[in-house]
């Protein structure tokens, strides 16, 4: 479904929770950082593809004779030192932005971004937009990023409209071809968000996870912004159908998580099983009627917190615990 | 045209042929295929460790829970069968083929690659002075290693490795592990000490020794691996134990008559004091100690 910005307006918003810590806690978070430190690394991919990290979520890119294709934008502040680097790796105009879900460290670059590309317009890409429709990189996401974006978020008013997605999609699955590969943009249901993108690059061989693949952190279970925990394990079930190793567990398809550094199949199996033995431990708790407070001085995390744990920041192990015990509880009632 | 004073030009030739054959620094010759010696830490090695085998191992809080978790079964999922041997663990198990790359010009060393038996993997050590990847770089099961001489001894230095093990019962070793290698050859043996720096899982460095003899017919048979479904299970079922449900744990020490704390281990454990410890404690249940190892 392509949307311009008429259409957007129109959009009826669906029943969406006010609150939105997580949004608030990135917020707070871009406002504590100092940018003009941060830097931009470039780390090669594939012939055509690059992974680009800075201070927020990570970016993919593909280049090629159609353009270039971003995953995720990262912060504003950081946009013009993106873009710096995306000219070192290509003359060809900015065409596609996919964001992988909605929050602010990975898509509050996507107005300033979006404005330095275009959109290759006409044919029913305009519509009745008309030559307003090749303004700009087009912005696709799934539907719910478009809704959460666009509305206040807690204490946090609506992103830019200018940074919304322009092309949106409802169901599991949206295609392209791009640079001479098909790019599958794949939406997993309730996982870190309600409106999480997968991006597989298929000849590359390369696969875009967004939050619901992290090496920097517990997982990111965003409630209040549709997410699961028994979602997130599930998607990233799904990630794993996707990828190829060369031996072992090592080569083959390149993932782009959505923090931290580069990963293969192996990497994202690691987080697999611990995503899915602190499950395990707390749904056994959780059947045994063990309050929150109970579950917290049990430790089900402690053997992985000395990767994944943090006591600082907006994302704690508290808070993992916390939210895991949530939704998990969610999970068992309705099995019951 | 100068002419050549050939008393001087004999005097050249001559150095140039000493220095030729001299080693830039100090370099000796690895190459070849080494047979595994498996006479230390036998049972830890081809036979396997045992559940509950903890000895020896300076590991933290953390670790010891990850391996009381640990459950055998995991190697059945298909996608675990064929899980290599990380390049810290490797030279634990049969033979290797070491050989060096030089640069066709200038004759300097390269690299020197490691071929193991064991699942077939292989290992780069760069001897160019390349720098380490970022941080943000992949990781793998062999890593990055860059190697320099200290004398007639190859140290190595390795990171960028994915998570491995410290024990294949369990026992984890983080991919944030920095390795640091000792390859030292005295005529036809080979002696390589691994030392594993791994913070989140040890409270100290781990220390091993592996030895290997020069084998002048030797030759690495190939290691293929296919997984195939053992066992038909839910895409999200991973075998584990639940904290407090290992029966196994205890068997350890019931069968070889080892302490709990010892077997357990921990970096007290490592050490003559701990002994005395014991011993003073009277935590040896009216047995006399054994003798130090």
């Amino acid at each position: 479904m392509r949307r311009g910005k008429v259409a957007i307006m129109k959009t009826a918003f669906g029943a969406i929770a006010a609150a939105a810590v997580l949004a608030t806690a990135w917020a707070q978070n871009r406002a504590q950082q100092d940018f003009s430190k941060v830097e931009i690394h470039v780390l090669p991919l594939r012939d055509n593809m690059y992974m680009l990290t800075g201070a927020g979520g990570n970016i993919t890119v593909q280049t090629g004779k159609d353009g270039v294709l971003l995953v995720d934008t990262e912060y504003a502040q950081l946009s013009d030192k993106i873009l710096a680097e995306l000219r070192k790796l290509s003359k060809e105009p900015l065409r596609y932005i996919i964001n992988t879900h909605y929050h602010a460290d990975h898509t509050s670059g996507n107005e300033n971004l979006r404005k330095a590309g275009n959109t290759i317009a006409g044919g029913n890409v305009a519509g009745d937009l008309g030559a307003e429709a090749s303004e700009g990189a087009a912005i696709i996401a799934h539907n719910n990023v478009l809704e959460r974006m666009s509305m206040t978020q807690g204490s946090q008013p609506a992103a830019p409209q200018g940074g919304w997605p322009t092309s949106t999609y409802l169901s599991g699955k949206k295609k392209l071809w791009v640079n001479g590969e098909g790019v599958e943009v794949i939406h997993p249901e309730h996982a870190h968000t309600d409106g999480d993108s997968i991006v597989f690059f298929r000849r590359n061989d390369v696969i875009s996870t967004g939050d619901i693949f992290t090496m920097t952190s517990y997982p990111i279970i965003d409630l209040n912004g549709g997410g699961s925990y028994q979602g997130l394990l599930d998607a990233v079930n799904q990630i794993l159908d996707l990828t190829d190793t060369v031996y072992g567990q090592d080569g083959g398809t390149l993932i782009v998580p959505g923090h931290g550094r580069l990963c293969d199949t192996g990497d994202l199996l690691n987080y697999r099983e611990m995503v899915t033995i602190i499950r395990d431990r707390m749904v056994d708790m959780i059947k045994k009627d063990m309050t929150l407070e109970q579950v917290k001085a049990a430790k089900p995390t402690a053997d992985y917190d000395p990767l994944y744990g943090t006591s600082t920041g907006f994302w704690t192990t508290d808070a993992f615990v916390e939210a895991a015990y949530k939704s998990l509880s969610q999970t068992v009632k309705q099995k019951k | 045209m100068d002419q050549v004073n050939p008393h001087k030009a004999g005097i050249t030739l001559l150095l140039l042929a000493i220095l030729g054959s001299v080693p830039a620094a100090a370099q000796i010759e690895l190459s070849g295929v080494w047979s595994n010696q498996l006479h230390e830490d036998f049972p830890d090695r081809l036979a396997g460790p045992e559940l509950g085998d903890y000895t020896g191992i300076p590991l933290n809080n953390a670790a010891r829970l990850r391996a009381e978790a640990w459950d055998a079964s995991l190697i059945t999922l298909p996608e675990y069968q064929c899980r290599v041997h990380p390049s810290d663990y490797a030279p634990s198990f049969a033979d290797i083929r070491i050989w060096e790359e030089y640069d066709k010009d200038t004759q300097a060393l390269l690299a020197i690659h490691i071929h193991h038996f064991a699942w077939g993997t292989e290992r780069t050590i760069w001897m160019d002075g390349r720098p380490h990847p970022p941080d943000y770089a992949g990781h793998t099961s062999m890593g990055f290693s860059t190697g320099k001489w200290d004398g007639d001894i190859l140290t190595v230095t390795t990171d960028h490795l994915k998570e491995g093990w410290i024990r294949r019962n369990g026992v984890p070793r983080s991919d944030r592990a920095v390795v640091t290698e000792h390859f030292i050859r005295h005529e036809n043996g080979l002696t390589w000490v691994t030392v594993i720096n791994d913070p989140p899982y040890l409270t100290e460095p781990m220390i091993r020794s592996r030895d290997y003899v020069w084998s002048v017919a030797g030759q690495i048979a190939p290691y293929p691996c296919e997984s195939v479904e053992e066992i038909v299970r839910p895409k999200d079922a991973i075998p584990h134990h639940l904290p407090g449900t290992n029966t196994f744990l205890k068997e350890y020490q019931k069968n070889h008559g080892v302490l709990e704390q010892g077997a357990m281990g921990g970096a007290e454990t490592l050490y003559p004091e701990f002994r005395q410890k014991v011993i003073a404690a009277g935590d040896l249940g009216g047995k006399a100690p054994g003798p130090l190892q």
